[in-house]
């Protein structure tokens, strides 16, 4: 993650709802990047720790919520107090954001649908009308995501590289293809691959660098190997609403150990939130 | 609260019954899973459930905490990406029902998820649109789920996340408003509510209308089924 991840990059990581790369993230904040610029599509308790350090200078999003619980403390503290640093937005909404990544993985300027019509967030982010050639529909244009860094986590890669992920595969293989480096966190790696239903195969030229990470989208889970952890979901909301409570949880569970084994035997020490 | 359930069941059983036996709903989570899921277990068991996270025809046995949940994905006819779900399923018009929240409504049904305050420093910083304002032009037909408070319930949105113009019914914990004329109207009141007390909790002079009834309370089998999906959470 070093060698191809910069201070100043723009970075995605992807996984929606599932596969969430949540080692890579706090990865990302032990080597204390800065000034990145964060896309995703839900920030989700990833970002909200990455802006929450002070890792990002603009997130591209399209809903910054916790699912099911409510805010992301972190993430409206930089917006409406600019702590710990000023957060620039680019804000779409999540059909916008998914034409912007499948015209990147296309290698288009940018990506067409019909959305962004009237209301105030088209004048607020990156998009245009444009007129069909054929029909005269007026329809919406979105820039592509060109990110510099993809960061997916999966299921499995094999010896090889090859990467196999399954369950909900929400934007992950468009984040990769539209990047110019990507790197997969993996559950495991296997002699060979077994084919599985509605899997998305990501040969092994295409991703940069693979790294196992057993455990490493949790809180997030990862579909056939465990769970989402939804009382950590709920917990964060008390542990992120308070700056120094979210500080020194972040220096405990995160920036003081080493790597995600490390990490999840940190969780299983602390007394429960 | 009045009688013998609670607003969160008099809303989801209001929404449910607007439900038709394969119906194809877009579903968020929370009370609009809640009513779409009531559906399934009482009148209408062919009702499809279509979450953003790209599960169609998801069947599940307890209620989902988060539209990503791998119950959705373990029970689902298909699991498809985002990209296609937006495009393929939303955006070409296979969706009937798209149920949606927001912090603020005005008379037209117009929706803000976005900010309160002003958008470059606002009081309070909403998680935004998400799938919203897609949603709110790509299905046939859309139902709004929200409490009515004056707060809630504004004469002018803060910001303008998605439209109201396909906005068919507004189910809230007092009563039911529809559009008539352009213009949301007080159509129900539930069991125990005024019309006054609903105006009272609207921002705006909400019309009343001349045929205005009461809300069907909610059967025993209704609240049941309701109570028995919400234990299995």
């Amino acid at each position: 993650m070093r060698d191809l991840v910069h201070d100043g990059d723009t970075v995605a990581l992807e996984g929606f709802t599932h596969l969430i790369p949540h080692a890579a993230g706090h990865e990302l904040i032990r080597q204390g990047r800065r000034d990145l610029t964060l896309v995703r599509m839900t920030p989700d308790l990833v970002y909200d720790q990455l802006i929450g350090m002070g890792a990002a200078r603009k997130l591209v999003f399209s809903w910054g919520g916790n699912p099911g619980v409510g805010s992301l403390h972190r993430l409206r503290d930089a917006v409406e107090h600019a702590y710990p640093a000023p957060l620039e937005l680019e804000e779409h909404s999540h059909a916008g954001m998914a034409v912007a990544y499948a015209a990147g993985a296309s290698d288009l300027p940018f990506g067409v649908l019909r959305g962004y019509r009237d209301g105030d967030l088209p004048a607020r982010t990156r998009v245009a009308p444009i007129e069909c050639p054929f029909t005269g529909e007026v329809l919406a244009a979105v820039p592509a995501h060109r990110p510099d860094v993809g960061i997916v986590h999966a299921q499995q890669a094999d010896r090889h590289g090859n990467v196999q992920l399954w369950g909900i595969t929400g934007v992950q293989k468009e984040a990769v293809l539209a990047s110019a480096r990507s790197i997969v966190t993996v559950e495991e790696i296997v002699d060979e691959l077994e084919p599985r239903p509605g899997a998305i195969v990501l040969p092994a030229w295409v991703v940069d660098a693979v790294c196992l990470a057993p455990g490493g989208a949790h809180p997030s889970y990862a579909h056939g190997y465990y769970d989402r952890d939804n009382g950590f979901y709920r917990a964060w909301d008390e542990i992120s609403r308070d700056r120094d409570r979210f500080a020194t949880w972040m220096r405990r569970h995160v920036v003081e150990t080493a790597d995600v084994v490390e990490y999840r035997a940190s969780l299983a020490e602390a007394v429960p939130a | 609260m009045t009688g013998t359930w609670t607003a969160d069941e008099i809303m989801a059983v209001e929404a449910a019954r607007r439900l038709r036996d394969g119906m194809v709903c877009f579903v968020g989570i929370g009370l609009p899973s809640l009513a779409a899921n009531l559906a399934r277990r009482t009148h209408a068991p062919g009702c499809v459930l279509v979450y953003e996270s790209g599960t169609i025809g998801a069947k599940p046995r307890r209620l989902p905490l988060s539209i990503g949940d791998g119950e959705l994905a373990e029970t689902a006819d298909a699991v498809v990406s985002v990209p296609e779900m937006f495009a393929y399923w939303l955006q070409a018009g296979r969706i009937d029902v798209g149920f949606l929240g927001a912090a603020q409504i005005d008379r037209h049904g117009n929706l803000n998820s976005t900010v309160i305050g002003s958008y470059d420093s606002p009081a309070v910083r909403l998680p935004g649109g998400g799938g919203a304002p897609e949603i709110a032009t790509g299905v046939r037909d859309v139902f709004v789920m929200l409490r009515q408070t004056p707060r809630a319930f504004v004469p002018s949105l803060d910001f303008t996340t998605s439209l109201g113009e396909r906005v068919r019914v507004v189910v809230t914990d007092l009563g039911v408003l529809e559009p008539r004329d352009g213009e949301l109207t007080l159509i129900a009141t539930h069991p125990g509510v005024t019309a006054d007390e609903s105006r009272e909790a609207t921002g705006w002079d909400l019309r009343v209308a001349g045929d205005l009834r009461e809300t069907e309370p909610p059967s025993g089998a209704e609240l049941a089924a309701l109570r028995s999906l919400r234990e299995a959470a």
